[in-house]
């Protein structure tokens, strides 16, 4: 029961985060500026998903169960590089070069 | 309980999926659309656990892996693709 | 038993990831963890002639939790400053110098900067030793590099004595 509530919670916390990366990803006003919404929010939103997973089933097996964390590490090591790809390319856009942010 | 969160968590992510799918079409320049894409992935890992959850299944762990894998070296390659006309150079 | 394991903490980081991937704590699977945990150590270890040495791994754990307790409060500020009015927004781009005499210790320095409170790292630049900083919303870019100095860089340089 408080297992349940527990993943309950995490989950809507998860699936709040994300949706809020994707509301930054369409309101923030430039491209540099934008690049903060989905590498945080979706960062730490499947991070709650992935402990919900990660309490469910080791609750439904009886037995700790750490596969799900996989997903997490590997999200956070490749989300620096490709927020950092990703800006190095609109760098190199002449189109794209700041329209609000200064030096 | 646990259904009626699952059930509001597919929805925040199907608009979240929605939003990004604006910004892919919307671009306005190739960078932000391989944002878009990549989180779109992304979104779709959330949305896949949350499958194993509601199906009380662990198969579905092995898809949520594949995907970030590929969705990461997509952005690279694409994002290599803008960097040198290359993607191997 | 040097020889055989030359990265001890790389060592166990492999087992560990071994034994989560494969989700079960069977002695086969425990077994095939510790020899890819010596043999893939052993056959990368060419590839980085000169690389860090983690010499506190107490600090390391502790700028760890320090890490993920700042990522949680990241979120909650930029979540404000997303849902708020985006016209008060002051992002700007900043110029770190840093200390580092790593290359990989700086590009850990740079992921950590990503993950964390309103700011991403764009370039790295090892040959001019900095960091060129983009934070979505900047009152003092002087106490912004202040505080990454000392609250990341410095246990940094503490970890891996450079």
């Amino acid at each position: 029961m408080f297992a349940e509530a527990a993943v309950s919670i995490l989950t809507l916390f998860g699936a709040a985060f994300v949706l809020i990366g994707s509301i930054g990803l369409v309101r923030l006003p430039d491209f540099m500026t934008r690049l903060h919404g989905p590498t945080k929010s979706t960062t730490l939103g499947v991070g709650s998903i992935v402990m919900a997973s990660l309490v469910h089933s080791s609750v439904t097996a009886g037995s700790l169960s750490l596969r799900e964390l996989v997903i997490s590490v590997f999200l956070f090591i490749t989300a620096p590089v490709s927020a950092h790809v990703l800006s190095k390319a609109a760098r190199k856009m002449p189109r794209n070069r700041e329209e609000k942010t200064g030096p | 309980m646990l259904n009626i969160a699952i059930s509001i968590s597919y929805g925040l992510i199907a608009l979240a999926m929605g939003l990004n799918l604006w910004r892919l079409l919307r671009g306005p320049a190739v960078p932000d659309r391989i944002l878009a894409l990549d989180t779109l992935a992304i979104n779709t890992i959330a949305l896949i656990m949350l499958l194993g959850i509601a199906r009380a299944s662990t198969f579905y762990f092995e898809a949520a892996l594949l995907i970030a894998a590929t969705g990461f070296v997509a952005t690279v390659a694409l994002c290599k693709f803008l960097l040198g006309g290359d993607i191997i150079e | 038993m040097m020889r055989l394991v030359p990265q001890p903490f790389l060592s166990l980081a492999i087992f560990g990831l071994w034994l989560a991937l494969t989700g079960t704590f069977g002695a086969g699977q425990a077994i095939l963890g510790v020899v890819l945990g010596i043999a893939i150590p052993l056959l990368t270890q060419r590839f980085w002639p000169d690389r860090p040495r983690l010499k506190k791994p107490g600090a390391a754990l502790r700028l760890f939790l320090r890490v993920i307790g700042d990522i949680i409060i990241a979120n909650l500020q930029v979540a404000r400053l997303v849902l708020g009015p985006t016209a008060r927004l002051r992002p700007a781009l900043v110029e770190m110098p840093i200390d580092i005499e790593d290359p990989l210790v700086a590009a850990i320095l740079g992921s950590i900067i990503s993950l964390t409170p309103g700011t991403v790292s764009i370039d790295i630049d090892f040959e001019r030793r900095h960091i060129l900083v983009h934070a979505l919303d900047v009152a003092d870019k002087a106490a912004l590099i202040a505080t990454i100095k000392s609250s990341y860089e410095a246990p940094l340089k503490d970890i891996f004595q450079c």
